[in-house]
């Protein structure tokens, strides 16, 4: 079965063949992968997703390939937690995280990646790129690996450490560009034009790549019933998570798997180092203007972010917001959601719960929708950001009265000392 | 004033397949006009209807967007590569 009718210019509507192409020939819009949603929609039931895999492979009908064996770690059906404990310090009755962080390599990029390569391979490259922030970089080594494929991966020389032996570790080859994330973009995108026989995953591969985040809000709609949330918030790089999470949705609605997306609001995420979405939603401005990023939110630090102005329009279409948070903040997320819901999420995760504090507190959400939070990385990935920032163990001897000495001034130890029974 | 421009694939009917061309210019501006008299169809495909860059094509002056520099009026020294790349990539 195709599911791919075609590739259309979201710009200037042209169409296209179904290859390795990203941008429209004649304006260099983006171009957006179609479907045949009525053949769709005559052929998914909610029963039939159900006895899919526990995997974003449950939804392959709304995916862009056709009926071939997936590159697949086992990205997806992550868990939707629901939030209580954090919902209760934001003032949020009903409030879930999607736990993205567990992940085969630990961030959301893996659903992409997975729907990237199993196109790439159907199209005949056999070796993958991409320009990366980190994230990106594992699930294209990883994935590429379980592939058999070769990868090479562009990274900005300044990424954290782990992130670059989570990439090192699968085999491929690793670039370490002198330059920001945007100088990396920029390259891969000229050497997309220079090498046509590899896949950049986020360059000629990108139409079928984006489609992979839909499966965030495939995902979250089915976990909550076949319901669609008030409200989600999701952190913006390039924004195109945010742009396909909402097509995502759409979809739903339109091969009829909910009743009505029609009240989804959508809100941003951005790190205030690199917000240059979140300052053109403030500003009330159509034109997304670049940034040069200073944030430890790495994996955010996209200062010219492709589909910035999709994500802008997303937000103001579905009445949502748009926060922008201190590096500060960041880390006070990443360890709200830590001690209220066990989560460790990398630094882009707190920018996702900072921002979500701050538009609870600036009555952007309401106390009583029901809001999704997107956590799309796992806290390993970034632990350098919290050195200083966590309390130090508590060195002592191993002696009994040491540790009593250290811990005394708790009650349920300062009780055993003085009168419980040996 | 010599100036390299570099070419994406996506362009390259305009030019008979050629990745960089030499075009001559003081600004951005003239060096774009001198391409479109020497390989007509880069204005259409580069500027909209009120003569402003399309939204996703992007131009470099050496390693810098134009939108840190002076955007079209961006003075030109010799010897300098500027590089169209469509802005729809990476994330």
């Amino acid at each position: 079965m195709a599911n791919v009718t075609l590739l259309r210019c979201r710009e200037c509507g042209r169409e296209f063949e179904p290859v390795a192409a990203h941008v429209c020939d004649f304006c260099f819009g983006p171009l957006e992968v179609t479907y045949d949603y009525d053949a769709v929609a005559a052929r998914v039931s909610r029963e039939s997703i159900a006895a899919g895999p526990a995997s974003l492979w449950r939804y392959r009908d709304l995916l862009p390939v056709d009926d071939v064996s997936p590159v697949d770690l086992g990205a997806g059906w992550t868990p939707l937690v629901k939030a209580d404990r954090l919902g209760a310090h934001l003032g949020l009755e009903n409030l879930w995280i999607k736990n993205d962080t567990v992940n085969p390599t630990g961030s959301f990029k893996d659903r992409v990646v997975s729907v990237a390569l199993t196109k790439a391979r159907q199209l005949g490259f056999k070796v993958a790129a991409c320009a990366s922030t980190g994230n990106l970089a594992n699930a294209v080594a990883a994935h590429a690996a379980r592939a058999g494929m070769d990868s090479v991966v562009l990274i900005p020389s300044s990424l954290e450490r782990a992130k670059i032996t989570m990439t090192s570790v699968y085999g491929g080859t690793v670039v370490a560009v002198e330059g920001t994330y945007d100088d990396v973009n920029r390259l891969c995108a000229e050497l997309a034009s220079e090498l046509p026989s590899w896949a950049f995953v986020n360059v000629n591969v990108r139409a079928y790549y984006s489609e992979g985040s839909k499966t965030l809000a495939f995902e979250t709609a089915e976990q909550l019933g076949w319901q669609v949330p008030d409200h989600v918030v999701v952190p913006i790089a390039s924004g195109s998570q945010l742009t396909k999470i909402k097509k995502g949705f759409t979809e739903l609605e339109r091969v009829g798997l909910v009743d009505d997306a029609s009240g989804l609001r959508i809100s941003g995420a951005q790190a205030l180092g690199c917000s240059p979405v979140a300052a053109a939603f403030a500003a009330n401005a159509d034109e997304v203007l670049p940034v040069k990023p200073h944030t430890i939110a790495k994996s955010l630090a996209i200062g010219n972010p492709a589909d910035g102005y999709y994500a802008l329009r997303a937000i103001r279409e579905t009445g949502g917001g748009c926060a922008a948070v201190s590096d500060a903040q960041v880390l006070e997320g990443i360890k709200l959601l830590a001690r209220t819901e066990g989560i460790f999420a990398e630094t882009a995760g707190g920018v996702t719960i900072a921002s979500l504090a701050q538009l609870v507190e600036d009555g952007t959400i309401r106390p009583e929708e029901r809001v999704v939070a997107m956590v799309t990385g796992h806290g390993l990935k970034t632990v350098e950001a919290l050195d200083g920032a966590v309390q130090t163990p508590i060195g002592i001897a191993p002696t009994i009265d040491a540790f009593r000495d250290a811990l005394g001034d708790r009650d349920d130890v300062a009780a055993t000392r003085t009168g419980a029974p040996r | 004033m010599s100036t390299t421009v570099r070419v994406p694939s996506q362009l390259r009917e305009l030019t008979s397949g050629a990745a960089e061309v030499a075009v001559s210019g003081a600004t951005v501006r003239e060096a774009l006009v001198d391409l479109d008299a020497h390989h007509p169809g880069f204005n259409e495909r580069l500027f909209d209807g009120d003569g402003k860059l399309r939204r996703f094509v992007n131009v470099f002056v050496g390693d810098e967007d134009l939108r840190f520099l002076d955007g079209l009026d961006t003075q030109l020294a010799e010897g300098t590569t500027i590089s169209i790349v469509p802005a729809i990539a990476g994330g």
